[in-house]
């Protein structure tokens, strides 16, 4: 039983691992997808069951002659935005592609006025006061 | 003044911060809410030679639970299934996870069966189709056969007194 099991695993291994194009296919989109139930991995880094499964599923549809982005549509139908490592940008994530710009230009139009001020000559002084000074300076 | 700003703009952090705090990230919004319920057409548990699919259902609000035997949090929320399943509120069906058929049963006679009856989905296909990530997960379906609400994770009573019971009333109210 356990002998003919390991034969077959080794088959299904000698099946799957024809086809290194497919592979590659298969591991570039799995890096794309988010794991669901480990969430900060790809379900190509991760071991869970779904992941497995996921992994299984973009290997069929690439298969059978899907392309890169219907799988991707496929799995975002299912689960959403979230299963994309990176993120799509439209209107809702505006703020979290843009955010770090703007306060870069933020931090950076501070800066400018802040330097600018510090280098703004000294006032002139009126003759009134010209006077004091020497006077002080004596 | 320019302190103040600092402190200000310090607070708002904090409160954003704070707000994100109090949200679970493992609750990744369904897109599916809204759409109809993917179709399948999945063996009985109890009889496997016989079918059921989401069209049977067509025209009555009900709810389908996702379990597995294997799953310990199905096992916590279980008595809060079988409380709305007994309401009588809406028919509940089980869909049966990657289970075994001789691990399910023995299950549900250990535990109760609350379920109007429950499909094998022994591949987690249509799981897979419904963007079931984590069981237990819990659909509530219209009467149109679109789905209305997800559950995702044990469901707990609060989540049925607070949101599954009155959306299930309102849904049988809207004919």
């Amino acid at each position: 039983m356990r002998a003919s099991l390991l034969v077959l695993a080794l088959a299904a291994g000698a099946v799957l691992a024809q086809d290194p194009a497919l592979d590659k296919r298969v591991t570039g989109l799995a890096h794309e997808l988010r794991c669901l139930v480990c969430q900060n991995q790809t379900i190509a880094d991760s071991n869970a069951p779904l992941a497995v499964d996921l992994r299984n599923q973009i290997r069929e549809q690439l298969a059978r002659g899907a392309s890169e982005r219907e799988v991707i549509d496929f799995m975002v139908a299912r689960y959403g935005d979230f299963v994309l490592y990176k993120p799509p940008f439209k209107a809702t994530t505006l703020a979290l592609w843009l955010g770090p710009f703007a306060l870069l230009a933020a931090g950076a139009l501070l800066l400018w006025r802040r330097l600018a001020r510090r280098r703004a000559p000294a006032p002139q002084l009126t003759e009134a006061e010209r006077a004091r000074a020497a006077k002080l300076l004596e | 003044m320019r302190m103040a700003w600092v402190v200000a703009a310090f607070a708002a952090l904090v409160g954003l911060l704070a707000a994100g705090l109090t949200r679970d990230p493992r609750e990744v919004p369904s897109p599916l809410i809204g759409k109809p319920a993917p179709a399948f057409e999945l063996p009985l548990l109890h009889a496997p030679d016989k079918s059921f699919s989401q069209k049977d259902m067509l025209g009555k609000v009900w709810v389908m639970n996702v379990w597995a035997s294997w799953c310990p949090p199905c096992l916590v929320e279980h008595p809060v299934v079988t409380a709305l399943a007994k309401s009588g509120l809406a028919p509940v069906v089980g869909l049966n996870y990657k289970d075994r058929r001789e691990d399910a049963l023995p299950w549900l006679q250990r535990n109760g069966d609350p379920f109007q009856l429950s499909v094998a989905d022994a591949d987690g296909r249509i799981a897979m189709d419904y963007g079931v990530y984590g069981v237990p997960e819990t659909y509530v379906i219209d009467r149109g056969g679109l789905i209305r609400y997800k559950h995702i994770g044990p469901l707990t009573p609060e989540a049925v007194r607070d949101k599954v019971a009155p959306l299930i009333k309102e849904l049988a109210r809207a004919g």
